[in-house]
């Protein structure tokens, strides 16, 4: 394995990110939250007014403790960027996440893989959103052109009354690997659970998504939506589940798989169940070749066919 | 710039486009007037070359060149462009994306021109998708905006007033003026007779053939007081019959 210099792997991550569509500067100024892990080693870790992380080194990752306090309004987004620079490596991130009562935040996640031959990366995630507190979270992944990662993230979110919770979960750069996500949300009164989903799988990829959204509360809302592009001979099996356990509660499972050529396999389960004659929930899942009428719209445009194509995948997985 | 001579379309022995003819000259707008089922979009279809449709016999000549076996790419490549009945929808595709990929990423400004020119406020549809958010009307009216953008030789312009509620059918109309002024010709397929009124010319088809053409005031009220009375409906009667 190659060892690197703290500074050295500060260096290659802020380039890593910059390439991964990330904000360098975001990384470097002092009045940006941010959290910075490369392996096991915590490289840059800073709170602003509002803030608390904590980080704790462990053999294999790092355990994070990241708060935000009550009624702290934080303007800027907060920064995390994971990675694994060398072809090799597993990292485990041990994640707790503590949104106290009416606080915001806007968390934009990057995670840094360009060379992996044979990497694991994982996340596992206790998430508390208190009543009335909004978490964004966004998370993108970058992973070079090897398909040799294995990324498994896991997450527990409770979002209290009147909280949202809403996290978008973007790889299409690079090959995905393997992917095992999933995330599991439970919503009391009033509280909103967003899930979103979003994956281009090439090679041989192997794409599992498994969204749960549990609408405990009166009124609670949920979507979990999932949008993936195969091709090669990449496969993807989506399991969207709602559950409107409460009287109002509203949710929706919404899944489109596309596929492109004829190796890639697509699979999708919808589960919906309501337990409360006063909540509805909803579902609809689209899988199949991208469609002709898309392409030839584009193509009367002047696009030649894969033009076309590449316009719909961005489009989708936009 | 297009002759179509004597084109032929089966389907399962059926026959839906039978020895058509038309030419369609520079700079001008040839309407297409038929009732439903008379053949209007499967001619848009053969001349663009989409839904793999491809003429049993017959020509098209585009420019001096037979289209024919051109790819829709070719087509749109060589100045032929066409705006759906029903366009699609494109989930993450912006309105100003689209209009850029339309009109060869012109200026922001002049994408905000044609959106004006169909009657939209481009502040409130340009970071819009063209998805399933927006209304058939405004999905209409955007599909006419990216061919204006397009600034193709030739529009062929399915229906465009189809699904279009009253108040906006004269941005529609101006639109079509306009693609026009551009310098572009235009197929202009409806089976609206007022909407014929802004073409130079007008063709009226039934059971895939064309049955006169002339202009617009005259052929609106034959197609009035024979096609649309006419209870032979695909299967006209021979002309001498007919007079």
């Amino acid at each position: 394995m190659i060892s690197y210099s703290v500074e050295k792997e500060y260096q290659g991550m802020v380039d890593a990110y910059e390439k991964a569509g990330g904000n360098r500067s975001a990384l470097l100024g002092k009045e940006v939250a941010k959290l910075v892990i490369h392996e096991n080693k915590v490289l840059a870790s800073d709170g602003v007014n509002g803030i608390k992380i904590e980080t704790k080194e462990t053999e294999t990752g790092v355990n994070v403790h990241f708060l935000v306090e009550e009624g702290a309004k934080i303007p800027r987004p907060v920064h995390l960027c994971f990675g694994v620079l060398p072809k090799e490596g597993l990292q485990e991130i041990i994640l707790k996440v503590t949104a106290q009562d009416n606080s915001e935040v806007n968390v934009i996640a990057h995670c840094i893989f360009p060379n992996a031959v044979k990497v694991i990366h994982k996340m596992d995630a206790d998430i508390e959103i208190g009543n009335n507190a909004k978490f964004d979270y966004k998370e993108t992944h970058y992973h070079g052109e090897f398909g040799g990662i294995e990324v498994i993230p896991k997450a527990k979110i409770r979002v209290g009354k009147g909280g949202i919770w809403q996290s978008t979960f973007t790889l299409s750069q690079g090959r995905v690997g393997k992917l095992d996500y999933d995330f599991e949300v439970f919503c009391e009164d009033r509280a909103v659970a967003e899930l979103v989903v979003k994956a281009y799988g090439k090679g041989n990829d192997d794409i599992k998504v498994w969204e749960k959204i549990h609408l405990d509360g009166i009124g609670a809302r949920g979507l979990a939506k999932s949008r993936l592009v195969l091709s090669d001979k990449a496969k993807a099996e989506v399991k969207g589940e709602t559950y409107g356990n409460a009287p109002f509660a509203r949710g929706h499972v919404d899944c489109i798989e596309l596929v492109n050529g004829t190796d890639a396999v697509a699979r999708a389960i919808p589960i919906v169940s309501v337990t409360n004659g006063k909540a509805k929930v909803t579902h609809e899942a689209a899988i199949g070749s991208i469609d002709k009428k898309q392409v030839e719209t584009l193509m009367a445009r002047g696009l030649d066919e894969n033009e076309a194509v590449d316009v719909i995948v961005k489009g989708i997985l936009r | 710039m297009l002759e179509v001579q004597n084109l032929c379309l089966s389907f399962n022995g059926k026959s839906i486009i039978n020895d058509l003819s038309l030419h369609v000259n520079k700079g001008e707008i040839h309407g297409v007037l038929g009732e439903n089922g008379t053949g209007k979009t499967t001619v848009a279809y053969l001349i663009m070359g989409v839904n793999n449709y491809k003429p049993s016999a017959g020509r098209m000549i585009f420019e001096g060149q037979d289209i024919a076996d051109l790819s829709v790419s070719q087509r749109a490549k060589k100045g032929i462009s066409l705006a759906w009945q029903e366009p699609a929808r494109i989930e993450g595709l912006s309105v100003r994306d689209y209009l850029m990929l339309s009109g060869n990423n012109r200026g922001v400004k002049q994408i905000e021109r044609f959106l004006w020119m169909v009657g939209m406020e481009p502040s409130k549809y340009l970071d819009r998708d063209i998805d399933n958010t927006l209304s058939g009307g405004e999905r209409k009216r955007i599909e006419l905006a990216s061919v204006l953008a397009m600034r193709p030789k030739l529009a062929i312009l399915d229906e465009p007033d189809s699904g279009i509620d009253i108040v906006s059918l004269p941005f529609i109309l101006n639109g079509i003026v306009e693609m026009n002024k551009q310098g572009s010709a235009v197929l202009l397929i409806t089976h609206n007779e007022k909407v014929v009124e802004t073409a130079h010319r007008v063709s009226v088809l039934c059971a895939g053939r064309v049955l006169r053409t002339g202009k617009p005031a005259e052929m609106s009220l034959w197609f009035k007081e024979n096609c649309q009375k006419c209870i032979h409906i695909n299967e006209p009667l021979e002309e001498d019959e007919k007079l």
